[in-house]
């Protein structure tokens, strides 16, 4: 069975043309599935979708064989607690006033996980390479990189079986965005990841499974490896043709 | 042959920080050079030193020489002679090198108007007009009559970065230096714009300075590189040789990690 499935998804805001049209996405367990596309592709717009943030004008999108609906508090509840997300800008994404424990808690303090959170938290560093010395500190300390693994601990604190990343590397140095690549494929071996991206390098190095949009449709989709040596719709064909590459 | 941009011994500090230190950089006529580091490298001070923009607090040593003038310590009336003439600037983000109160048209006559007056000459409205729609048709963008008339929120990314390169080369300047012109563009966007660069550059003999932290789409249109970290150069050659041998092992990271995103990819389509 399917974790996350997205079924013939159409949206649009008030004001005419639609951002997705008929967008179908079976997630299974386990997969680490790459969705990318330019501005205007959709992509943030399935990302909010997939979070409960915004409800499709129709189509549906079921967790574990239940309908998302964010209506359903109890509901909504549970799905956070399953699905986290990390964000592109580690600079913005966490508070700058709050020390590195309280930050990577919030999760367990918001969905009222009644366990010894320092020690929670302790565990979520040393999984993406922090030291648990660091509780008391705050964002500022950090570089980018440390930034961005703070925000992976915040979003595996709590357990979550799906991890959502949103450009999460693209903010990132050259050397330091291949660690945290590596950081998330040797997370994604315990859970399913959703990487979207405009990179599709960063998606090649990570994802086993691919998904294009364009203009928010999908318009092709499949086995990574496979899209990469044989593009099959032109607009891939235009992107991978449009990667800059590094000499012989 | 002289150079044209002659940078030596360069170091930046503000009161109580080293920005950059002995950096020594040298282009000549028609030459393509990447400037390549990370953030916080200095890349960018090290451009706006060149053209003498750095902000007021920050004290320069060393020496810059533009077009056979000094740059350090100029009075602004030198500067602005030296400013467009001998070099002109591609920023990174075009919504906000543009005036969004200006139609395009306007902003592209600017330039022109003004290089025609520094070459003795005063354009009519029509002539005007005319060169500023030639300048469009040069950088390809479409529709000219239309984009001429519209503000710069009413047109793409791709298009806004066609605009500002159409105004930098209004002042037909012997140096071009563009400072990550296509870091928030598109992938496909980026092909068009790095394509439309390299093609102007070669046409119009003019140098190059790129400035970018993508190592891939530097080796693409320059022929030298000098690698920059922590304000410092740390390697310098041509692009395929310091890319293929990198020397330093800051380089030597940079490179692998570009490679493996490559190779990643697989072959070149």
């Amino acid at each position: 069975m399917s974790l996350l499935k997205v079924d013939n998804v159409t949206f649009g805001y008030s004001s005419g043309k639609s951002v997705l049209a008929g967008v179908s996405l079976d997630i299974g367990p386990g997969d680490t599935i790459g969705l990318v596309g330019e501005s205007g592709s959709g992509k943030s717009t399935l990302l909010r979708l997939l979070l409960g943030l915004t409800r499709p004008n129709s189509g549906s999108i079921s967790f574990n064989g239940t309908a998302l609906d964010p209506r359903n508090a109890q509901f909504m509840r549970a799905y956070r607690r399953q699905v986290q997300i990390v964000f592109q800008d580690p600079y913005s994404s966490l508070d700058p006033r709050q020390t590195v424990l309280s930050i990577v808690a919030e999760p367990l303090r918001s969905l009222k996980i009644a366990r010894d959170h320092r020690q929670m938290v302790m565990e979520a560093l040393v999984s993406v390479g922090l030291e648990p010395t660091i509780l008391g500190r705050y964002p500022h300390e950090f570089s980018g990189g440390q930034r961005q693994r703070i925000a992976i601990a915040r979003a595996i604190v709590a357990g979550p079986s799906l991890l959502l990343a949103d450009e999460a590397v693209s903010a990132l140095d050259l050397s330091t965005r291949i660690r945290i690549v590596e950081l998330l494929k040797q997370l994604s071996a315990s859970m399913t990841l959703v990487f979207v991206s405009h990179d599709i390098g960063v998606v090649a190095a990570l994802c086993e499974k691919i998904v294009i949009l364009e203009q928010g449709r999908i318009v092709e989709s499949g086995d990574t490896k496979t899209i990469l040596a044989n593009p099959q719709h032109p607009y891939t064909q235009r992107l991978l043709a449009s990667v800059p590459r590094m000499p012989a | 042959m002289s150079a044209l941009l002659d940078i030596k011994q360069l170091s930046l500090h503000t009161e109580n920080v080293r920005l950059l230190y002995g950096v020594d950089l040298t282009i000549a006529p028609g030459e393509r050079v990447g400037l390549i580091g990370e953030s916080g490298s200095g890349k960018s001070l090290t451009a706006m030193a060149a053209t003498g923009l750095l902000p007021t607090n920050i004290r320069a040593s060393g020496s810059i020489t533009l077009a056979g003038r000094p740059v350090i310590d100029a009075s602004e009336h030198q500067l602005n002679l030296l400013r467009g003439s001998a070099a002109a600037v591609v920023f990174q983000e075009p919504l906000t090198a543009l005036d969004p109160l200006m139609r395009i048209g306007r902003q592209i006559a600017e330039p022109l108007r003004r290089r025609a007056a520094r070459d003795g000459q005063r354009l009519s409205g029509t002539e005007l007009d005319a060169a500023v729609l030639a300048m469009m048709g040069d950088v390809a963008l479409p529709d000219p009559e239309r984009i001429a008339r519209a503000y710069p929120h009413e047109i793409s990314g791709g298009q806004r970065q066609r605009v500002a390169i159409a105004m930098a080369l209004a002042c037909k300047p012997s140096l071009l230096i563009a400072d990550e012109p296509t870091t928030a563009l598109d992938v496909t966007t980026q092909a068009e714009i790095l394509c439309l660069l390299d093609r102007l550059v070669r046409e119009r003999n003019m140098a190059l300075l790129f400035i970018s932290h993508d190592l891939p789409v530097v080796a693409g249109i320059v022929d030298r590189v000098v690698v920059l970290r922590q304000g410092e150069v740390v390697e310098a050659g041509p692009v395929h040789q310091v890319f293929a041998h990198p020397q330093h092992a800051y380089t030597q990271s940079l490179v692998a990690a570009a490679h493996a995103f490559d190779t990643a990819l697989g072959a070149a389509p």
